[in-house]
C-alpha cells in the first residue's frame, strides 16, 4: 500500500517528533514563551514550498504560492526578530 | 538539496536545545535561523524555473510585515503576535497545498485535501484567537444552541467530501473548494466558544497545528524540510497544550467543549458572606516594611496594567531594605504559556528569581507577605479542597499558607472562571483595591517614605 518513498517520509516524520519531543521538553517554563515564538518561525519553513510553488509561468496556482512567501517570510523574519528580542531580556544579576 | 535541509534540520534542533537554559537560549534562536537561511538558499540555487522577481517581492513585503511587527509590539501583547503567526504558519502551509492542487502534474488529492483542512483551521481559527486577546471580539466564551452539532456537522461533511471522491462522483475541483470553505468555518466554530482563561491552551494547540500543517504539506510535496520543521513544531506545541491542560486540571476535550467562564449566568445564589478588608497603601507598605522574605504572584491583571516596570521598582527597593523578593508563576498565568516570565524579564527581573509552581509553592511556609497583583483563580485554595468547584483539584499556587497574603485587584468580580475566591475573606488575607500600576506607584512612594 506504501511506496518506499512513503515509508522514507514517514521514517523521518516519526523519528523527528521523538527528537521533539525529547529536545522540547527540556525547556523550562521561563521560556515558554519564545519557545513559541521560535517555533513560529521554525513553521515558517513552508517558505521552501513557497519558493518551490512560484513558477516562471504566471498561473493561479504561482499567484497562491506569492500569498503563501508572503505568510511564511512574516513568520520566518517576525518570529526569529521577536525572540531574540524576548531572549535579549532575560538576564541575571 | 536534502543534505541542505538536512543541515537546516540540525541546527533548529540545536536551536531548540539550547532554549533549555535562558543563558544560551539566545544563541539558540541564532543557530536556527541560520538553519532558515541555509533551507532558503539552497531552495532558491537549487531549482530551475522559479520566478525570481516575484519570490524577491514576496521576500520583501513579508519580510517588512514580520520585521515591523517583531520591533513594534508590546510584550504585553506577545500572545497576539503568537496567534497571528500561529495563523499566518497554518495559512502559508495550506495555501502551498493548494498551489500544488492547481498546478500540475496531478498530486495525491487525500493529502492535499488534509493539508488545506488543517492550515486552514489554524489560519482562521487563530485569527478569532487573535480578536479575542486584542479585545475586537469578546473574550468571553461565544456559545449558542447546537454549536457543537454544527462543528461536527462541518467535520463530517469534509470526511464525507473525501469518500466521495474515492468513488468519483464529484470532481476533485469542487470538493477542494468545499473543503476549504468548511476548514475555515470550523477553525471559527472551534474556538469562539473559548474563553480567555483558557487562551494559553489555545495558542498552545494552534502552534502545534501549524506545524502539523508544515507536516502535511512536507508529505504532499516530498519535503524532507518541512517534515522534520514541522514536526518540531507540532511535538512543541503539543507539550506545551499538555502542560497547560495540567496546570488547570483539565483534559483538552473539556477545553474545547467546555465553554467555561459561562458559570457566572447559572451563578449558584449561595455564596458565602465574606469578611473583606481593604487596606490602605500606607498600610500595606508597614506591613511589607516588617515583612523579610516577600513573593510576588502576578496574573493576567499585571500584563492589563502594564504594572511590570513598577513591580520592579517595589521589589528592588524592598530588597535593598535587605528583604528576599521571590516571583511565584502558574503556569497559566496571563495568556499563553510563560507570559509573566517575559514581562518581568522586560522589566529586568533577574531570571533566577522566578519561580515556578514546583520550585515556589514550599517558599509560602516561612513567607511573611505574599503580593498577589492581578491573579485570582490561581491563588484559590478552593482548589485544593472544595469539590464542588469548577476549579477543584486545579494545582494552584499556595499563597494563603504565608503570613499575609496581600491581593491587589481592580474591584471585586470575579475571576476568569466565574467564581468568587474564598482566600480574599481568610483572617490573613488583606485586599488593597485598584488598577494594579496606580496602586504600586502609591505604594513604592509610601515604602521609600518609611
Amino acid at each position: 500500500m506504501l511506496d518506499p518513498g512513503t515509508i522514507n517520509l514517514l521514517t523521518i516524520f516519526i523519528l523527528a517528533i521523538f527528537v521533539g519531543n525529547e529536545v522540547i521538553s527540556k525547556v523550562p517554563p521561563t521560556l515558554h514563551t519564545p519557545l513559541m515564538s521560535g517555533s513560529n518561525a521554525i513553521s515558517g519553513i513552508a517558505v521552501v514550498g513557497a519558493i518551490l510553488a512560484i513558477q516562471t509561468e504566471g498561473t493561479l496556482g504561482t499567484y497562491l504560492g506569492l500569498a503563501a512567501l508572503i505568510f511564511a517570510t512574516i513568520n520566518v523574519v517576525g518570529g526569529f526578530l521577536v525572540t531574540d528580542r524576548m531572549l535579549r531580556m532575560f538576564k541575571k544579576k | 538539496m536534502n543534505l541542505f535541509y538536512l543541515i537546516a534540520a540540525v541546527c533548529f534542533i540545536i536551536g531548540l536545545k539550547r532554549l533549555s537554559h535562558p543563558k544560551t537560549a539566545r544563541s539558540g534562536n541564532f543557530i536556527a535561523a541560520i538553519g532558515m537561511l541555509v533551507a532558503i538558499a539552497a531552495t532558491l540555487f537549487s531549482s530551475g524555473k522559479l520566478d525570481l522577481e516575484l519570490i524577491a517581492i514576496g521576500f520583501i513585503i513579508g519580510g517588512s510585515i514580520g520585521a515591523l511587527f517583531a520591533t513594534r509590539i508590546q510584550m504585553t501583547e506577545m500572545p497576539q503576535m503568537v496567534a497571528i503567526f500561529n495563523g499566518f504558519g497554518g495559512g502559508a502551509s495550506a495555501l502551498v497545498a493548494s498551489s500544488t492542487f492547481l498546478t500540475p502534474p496531478e498530486s495525491n488529492f487525500l493529502i492535499v485535501c488534509i493539508s488545506v483542512l488543517i492550515g486552514t483551521l489554524t489560519f482562521s481559527g487563530s485569527f478569532i484567537a487573535f480578536g479575542k486577546l486584542q479585545g475586537f471580539i469578546s473574550g468571553k466564551p461565544i456559545v449558542f444552541k447546537g454549536q457543537q452539532f454544527l462543528n461536527a456537522l462541518a467535520f463530517s461533511a469534509i470526511i464525507i467530501l473525501l469518500s466521495i471522491n474515492n468513488l468519483g462522483t464529484l470532481d476533485s475541483q469542487s470538493i477542494f473548494y468545499a473543503v476549504v470553505a468548511l476548514s475555515f468555518l470550523l477553525g471559527i466554530g472551534l474556538v469562539v466558544p473559548i474563553g480567555g482563561a483558557d487562551m494559553p491552551v489555545v495558542i498552545s494547540l494552534l502552534n502545534s497545528y501549524s506545524g502539523i500543517a508544515a507536516t502535511a504539506t512536507g508529505f504532499l510535496i516530498d519535503n524532507n524540510g518541512l517534515i522534520i520543521s514541522g514536526s518540531l513544531v507540532g511535538a512543541s506545541g503539543l507539550i506545551l497544550t499538555n502542560i497547560m491542560c495540567k496546570g488547570m486540571n483539565r483534559s483538552l476535550v473539556n477545553v474545547i467543549f467546555g465553554a467555561v467562564g459561562l458559570e457566572v449566568a447559572s451563578g449558584d445564589g449561595s455564596q458565602k458572606e465574606m469578611n473583606i478588608k481593604s487596606y490602605s497603601t500606607i498600610e500595606v507598605a508597614m506591613i511589607l516594611d516588617s515583612a523579610e522574605k516577600i513573593i510576588i504572584v502576578p496574573g493576567y491583571g499585571l500584563a492589563v496594567a502594564r504594572a511590570q516596570y513598577i513591580a520592579r521598582e517595589v521589589a528592588d527597593t524592598l530588597e535593598a531594605k535587605g528583604k528576599k523578593v521571590l516571583y511565584g508563576i502558574h503556569p497559566v498565568a496571563g495568556r499563553m504559556p510563560g507570559h509573566m516570565n517575559v514581562l518581568l524579564a522586560e522589566a529586568n527581573v533577574s531570571y533566577d528569581l522566578l519561580k515556578s509552581l514546583d520550585e515556589i509553592n514550599p517558599e509560602f511556609e516561612d513567607c511573611d507577605v505574599a503580593l498577589v497583583l492581578g491573579a485570582n483563580d490561581v491563588v484559590n485554595p478552593a482548589a485544593r479542597h472544595d469539590q464542588s468547584s469548577p476549579i477543584y483539584g486545579m494545582p494552584i499556587l499556595d499563597v494563603d499558607k504565608s503570613r499575609t497574603v496581600i491581593i491587589n485587584k481592580r474591584s471585586m468580580n470575579p475571576g476568569f472562571a466565574g467564581i468568587q475566591n474564598e482566600l480574599f475573606g481568610y483572617d490573613n488575607s488583606i485586599m488593597v483595591f485598584g488598577d494594579a500600576k496606580d496602586m504600586l506607584n502609591d505604594l513604592l512612594k509610601e515604602i521609600k517614605e518609611l
